[in-house]
């Protein structure tokens, strides 16, 4: 390099013409090369935002490795029974290629012998999956309890009955109607533990758009901190509280009551007619 | 060169058939392997099922395409047996073959990029800016970043390769426009703008045709009258002259693995120098 010094840039120019048009052309090479790379690479981030809106078959692994395992063939929906399958076009609500199904028009049917995970080439769908109740396509979430009929006090229950894992994956739980204020309400509750996703109850929701949808469970579920603890729970495991015996104080007023009853005393509460409290008390400015 | 006497020649001295002898033959090849696809979904005939990125046959043949099995990898995903098992058989057939016969006999943007170069010829479009025909090297190598550093099958988002198989299987939705890019950017932009300089599948299968015995070669070289057809017909031009013009070399044998294999070069002489033959083959008239 020493030797070189001396020589000034547009000699070098044409002393190495050859080896000028040589790089010229590799940075052109290589920068179009990574100019497609980066772009394909923008894109493919910014649908893979929109992947988690989609349903995928039983036994999907989770969207990240399913993004980096799925080969976009579709053998999981050529051998879908049922036609729940289909594989996704660009503008689709998941990434181009890969499978999904759309509860509100076909759902998942529950085939015992998951006949789409059989043909799967790479392990996208976990064939460790062998019982369908096990499958995780999504969670069952009463989205809009302002529409639901059973929360209006009605007798809809269908998502209830079509449910295939029913009184496990939706049970209804009896509640008070205070509009009517001697009713029942049925209201249709989802157990996580036991919803395989499979979106019977969406299709099946007679209203003019459900009101129980059924949502990837990333965007259905929330999860606590990994430090959190409920005291009940490790309570019942450790066969005793862990901070031990708590220190009982004298409270003035409470002796001779359990400790931690706080109640002040036994007499039943006012009528209600009254004082009217709150927004029914008549006050006006 | 006009459109009208490109391969004049060759028809009044060999007669039509024999002058699209290969064109034919890999046009039916094409249809033929598109037509196995989609028997299963047209009428319920399923001799293949899936497409070109996997696929069973006969339910007993699995095809995983080498390609995306690597990115998997780069992915960071440890594929299952069968789709390496697949991957395997596939390179193992280019291998031998040669790894471009992928690009010139199954692939289906081959059908749109030759129906873009036959719509320059007609249209007598001249002007062409290609990139570097290198740049499908970078962006090969860029597909693999792409994979590792987002942890999915990036490539697979944009590829025109699968779009067009998987479209015509499956449902071709928006993925139309991205073959219309290509058909577009090929008749207008850049002359085999797309499958010559850009695609990072042809690169790769380009890699994998190093010792590909399948070739074309140029054993009646010396009976070139310099007319320059198979120039103007050959989708990777600079392939051919080291063969025919001992540019380089001495074998007759087109050596370079850009050559797509594809015989339009055999077609299209009128004085019969091209062949088909294997990669040994140094028989040569000069």
């Amino acid at each position: 390099m020493s030797a070189k010094k001396s020589t000034s840039a547009p000699e070098r120019i044409r002393l190495f013409p050859a080896r000028r048009r040589f790089l010229a052309e590799l940075a052109g090479a290589a920068g179009s090369g990574c100019l497609m790379a980066l772009g394909a690479g923008l894109y493919a981030n910014q649908s893979r935002a929109l992947g988690a809106q989609a349903l995928r078959p039983p036994g999907a692994l989770p969207e990240k490795q399913f993004l980096a395992a799925c080969t976009r063939c579709g053998l999981c929906v050529r051998d879908c029974p049922y036609g729940t399958l289909k594989l996704a076009t660009p503008g689709a609500p998941a990434p181009t290629g890969t499978p999904y199904f759309t509860a509100r028009s076909v759902p998942c049917e529950m085939c015992e012998d998951i006949p789409c995970i059989k043909p799967c080439p790479t392990g996208a769908l976990d064939p460790a999956l062998t019982d369908i109740a096990g499958a995780r396509m999504g969670l069952a979430v009463l989205i809009d309890q302002e529409t639901c009929l059973n929360f209006l006090g009605l007798r809809c229950d269908v998502c209830y009955r079509v449910c295939p894992v029913i009184d496990q994956a939706i049970t209804l739980e009896k509640q008070h109607n205070a509009r009517s204020d001697r009713h029942a309400m049925l209201l249709p509750t989802v157990h996580s533990a036991h919803c395989t996703g499979c979106g019977k109850c969406e299709a099946a929701c007679v209203l003019a758009e459900a009101a129980i949808k059924v949502l990837p469970a990333p965007l259905a579920q929330g999860k606590l901190g990994e430090h959190y603890r409920k005291g009940w729970e490790e309570r019942e495991k450790h066969g005793g509280s862990l901070i031990g015996d708590q220190l009982e104080l004298p409270v003035r007023g409470l002796e001779g009551k359990p400790y931690g009853d706080s109640r002040v005393d036994d007499t039943p509460a006012p009528p209600a007619e009254s004082a009217p409290g709150g927004i029914d008390s008549g006050w006006k400015p | 060169m006009s459109a009208a006497r490109l391969g004049q020649d060759a028809i009044a001295r060999k007669g039509w058939f024999a002058a699209h002898k290969w064109l034919l033959l890999r046009r039916a090849c094409q249809a033929g392997i598109l037509a196995l696809f989609l028997a299963g979904p047209w009428f319920g005939v399923w001799i293949v099922k899936g497409n070109l990125s996997s696929s069973l046959t006969l339910d007993v043949l699995p095809l995983t395409d080498p390609y995306l099995l690597l990115q998997m990898l780069a992915a960071g995903f440890a594929p299952a047996a069968t789709a390496v098992t697949g991957a395997l058989i596939v390179a193992a057939f280019y291998l031998l073959l040669g790894g471009r016969v992928f690009c010139a006999w199954v692939c289906p943007v081959n059908i749109i990029a030759d129906a873009a170069a036959w719509g320059r010829r007609r249209l007598g479009i001249k002007s062409s800016r290609p990139p570097d025909a290198r740049a499908r090297y970078w962006l090969l190598a860029g597909t693999f970043v792409a994979a590792a550093a987002s942890g999915a099958l990036a490539w697979e988002w944009v590829n025109p390769v699968s779009f067009a198989h998987r479209g015509l299987l499956f449902g071709m939705g928006a993925g139309l426009w991205f073959l219309a890019a290509v058909f577009f950017y090929d008749l207008l932009v850049a002359h085999h703008g797309w499958c010559g300089h850009l695609c990072p599948m042809g690169a790769f299968y380009s890699l994998l045709g190093k010792a590909a015995l399948l070739r074309v070669a140029a054993p009646r070289r010396a009976a070139c009258d310099d007319c320059m057809d198979c120039f103007a017909v050959c989708p990777e031009p600079r392939v051919i002259r080291p063969a025919l013009k001992k540019a380089g070399q001495e074998s007759p044998v087109i050596l370079d693995t850009l050559c797509t294999t594809c015989g339009r070069c055999i077609d299209i002489c009128g004085q019969s120098v091209f062949r088909f033959t294997h990669r040994f083959d140094q028989r040569s008239s000069s």
